[in-house]
């Protein structure tokens, strides 16, 4: 299957092509270029890491986003074992830009909230590309709720532009629907683990976004709008987004420096859409070691530690008074 | 994310007369002024700042300010067309505030309160870290002191100046109110104009009881920014305190003059 490609991952496919007209030719003439082949996979490997290791916070905003990304159906379809999909805020719909259910992660049961941007056409429009609307923020309440109720610890997916923009979701209370799942998720009585796996913006992240254990992928990003909302206010236009990107710190070593994202989750060499595979297995494994610690904590001290958390994030000073 | 759409309310321009952005005519400004700036034609709310508010709600001389000299160091060194340490200086000059938030210990009609107002005129009344600690700061005060807690919203959002920090305000605040909740405390929210973005979606919409001032603009997401992603007309009226009260998500809409006397008697049923 042709993989979509980014400007920068350009140069890796004229070499990916020169190794594959190679291997065909091996066969075809029955001749040895494995020692050619190999000195060019070399040269690649270099390439894709000299690339990756040069990426700008533009560039990563757009690996976050990259069309072949994998997405919380596929971490789950990859390392969630025995899933059962749960539907429905029993207030008005179900809403597919969110994904919720019981499922075992490593032989511990769970329960999953996750946002989901859809693949195709059809799946994006069914997923609102991702962008949840007050529905999905409810449903994702109701079963944290019954997580709690039954002693699962929470797993969630984070990777969104924001909540729906749209008239309905304001109607229906969108930003009531986030402020109830910060303050119901500050006090929920398991154990939250959540990993930003693709985009992590604005309140629709936030929604779901409070944690125990935060993560990131490498590659992902976390900011308080995209970088084009950022640029269109403050510059005046989305032309600007590569330069609000830069300013708003949004990459996960930044993260981690403020005390928001406990642990960045290394990426396979050129990000997750290279080796899906490789990526859910290393996921999966972060994901269980933060479940076993968790679990030996006791519920008031895990709750007092979350507030802490959430407590002091942020930088000010006194005023020199005059 | 600061909301800068459809902002009819301005200042209050310098001057005798003044323009009502409401009724179009042109009025006494020091009528306006002691009508607790509000139109005496058409009761059209003017904007008004952190103190202002905090003076015209709370008993004389009863106010005792919670850390009023925080600000904000430019944790992320940010600059767009401007440098946000510029835009701290001049919304510092404009308004005589070091951030967009005062928070204290007040007494209204002679009950004991934790009062917080924010102020839409430093930097559209922007969540950093300066306003969630100073709203985190008086939850915390009003839950140790188990007192009834009043929040005048007035924000455009998160600041985007602080990026993440700002965001992580909006958790940092509802994990607040959450606690204050569990303690049983009473929580008002008063929407004033505009109460918007993360501010809404955060401490602004966990009020046990939600007041919203008349005309005031409540929305989350910008009304430009819908507009372009729906690609239609929005409808009359669509993010006023109006239609959030005919969503359901306001108790009551009350005007500016009954405001002291509202929170009194809702304190009074909830002690």
């Amino acid at each position: 299957m042709a993989r979509a490609c980014l400007e920068f991952e350009k140069p890796f496919a004229k070499f990916e092509e020169q190794i594959r007209q190679l291997e065909r030719d091996q066969r075809s003439r029955n001749v040895d270029h494995s020692a050619e082949i190999r000195s060019i996979r070399h040269s690649l490997v270099a390439m894709i890491r000299n690339t990756y290791d040069a990426l700008t916070p533009w560039e990563i905003v757009q690996v976050a986003r990259h069309p072949d990304r994998p997405q919380t159906a596929d971490y789950v379809a990859a390392f969630v074992k025995d899933f059962k999909e749960l539907h429905g805020d029993r207030l008005f719909r179900d809403d597919q830009a969110v994904i919720c259910g019981f499922g075992r992660i490593g032989g511990e049961k769970v329960a999953i909230v996750g946002h989901q941007k859809g693949r195709d056409t059809r799946e994006k429009v069914a997923c609102f590309f991702g962008c949840a609307h007050p529905e999905g923020y409810r449903k994702a309440l109701r079963v944290m709720r019954l997580a709690e109720k039954f002693g699962l610890p929470v797993v969630t997916f984070i990777d969104t532009q924001g909540a729906y923009p749209g008239i309905g979701a304001e109607e229906r209370g969108i930003a009531d629907s986030i402020a109830v799942n910060l303050r119901e998720m500050a006090l929920l009585k398991v154990p939250i683990v959540g990993t930003v796996i693709g985009e992590g913006a604005s309140g629709g992240y936030l929604g779901i976004g409070i944690a125990d254990r935060l993560l990131m992928l490498q590659y992902a990003y976390c900011s308080v709008i995209t970088p084009e909302g950022c640029a269109a206010i403050l510059w005046r236009t989305a032309e600007k987004a590569p330069d609000a990107a830069e300013a708003l710190h949004l990459t996960a070593a930044h993260l981690e420096a403020c005390g928001v994202v406990d642990e960045i989750v290394p990426e396979p060499l050129g990000a997750a859409h290279r080796s899906p595979r490789e990526m859910a297995t290393t996921l999966e494994r972060r994901i269980g070691r933060r479940l076993r610690e968790l679990k030996r904590i006791p519920t008031d001290e895990l709750l007092q530690q979350r507030y802490q958390k959430l407590r002091c994030v942020g930088v000010v000073v006194e005023a020199d008074k005059h | 994310m600061a909301i800068n759409g459809r902002t009819k309310k301005k200042d209050i321009p310098e001057g005798l007369w003044l323009r009502c952005p409401g009724c179009e005519e042109m009025v006494f400004r020091k009528r306006v002024e002691e009508n607790l700036h509000v139109c005496p034609e058409c009761a059209y709310h003017f904007r008004v700042g952190a103190r202002q508010r905090v003076a015209m709600l709370v008993d004389t001389d009863s106010f005792e300010e919670y850390l009023p000299n925080l600000m904000s160091p430019d944790p992320l060194g940010f600059g767009d067309r401007k440098s946000y340490i510029e835009r701290l200086a001049d919304a510092q000059r404009q308004t005589n505030l070091y951030d967009a938030a005062v928070v204290g210990r007040a007494y209204i009609r002679g009950r004991p309160v934790v009062l917080g107002a924010m102020d839409a005129n430093f930097i559209m009344g922007s969540m950093g870290s300066v306003v969630g600690e100073k709203i985190t700061a008086a939850i915390e005060r009003a839950t140790e002191l188990g007192l009834p807690l009043v929040i005048c919203c007035a924000s455009g959002g998160a600041r985007m100046m602080e990026g993440i920090l700002s965001l992580a305000q909006m958790a940092k605040t509802s994990a607040a109110l959450a606690r204050f909740d569990q303690a049983g405390g009473l929580y008002i929210a008063v929407m004033t104009h505009p109460t918007t973005a993360g501010v809404l979606a955060s401490f602004g919409s966990l009020g046990d009881i939600i007041l919203a001032e008349p005309g005031a603009m409540i929305g989350f997401t910008g009304p430009r920014v819908i507009r372009q992603t729906m690609k239609q007309d929005l409808p009359e009226g669509f993010q006023t305190a109006e239609f959030m009260f005919e969503h359901g998500f306001v108790d009551r809409i009350v005007a500016r003059r009954d405001l002291r006397s509202e929170i009194a008697s809702l304190v009074d049923y909830c002690d």
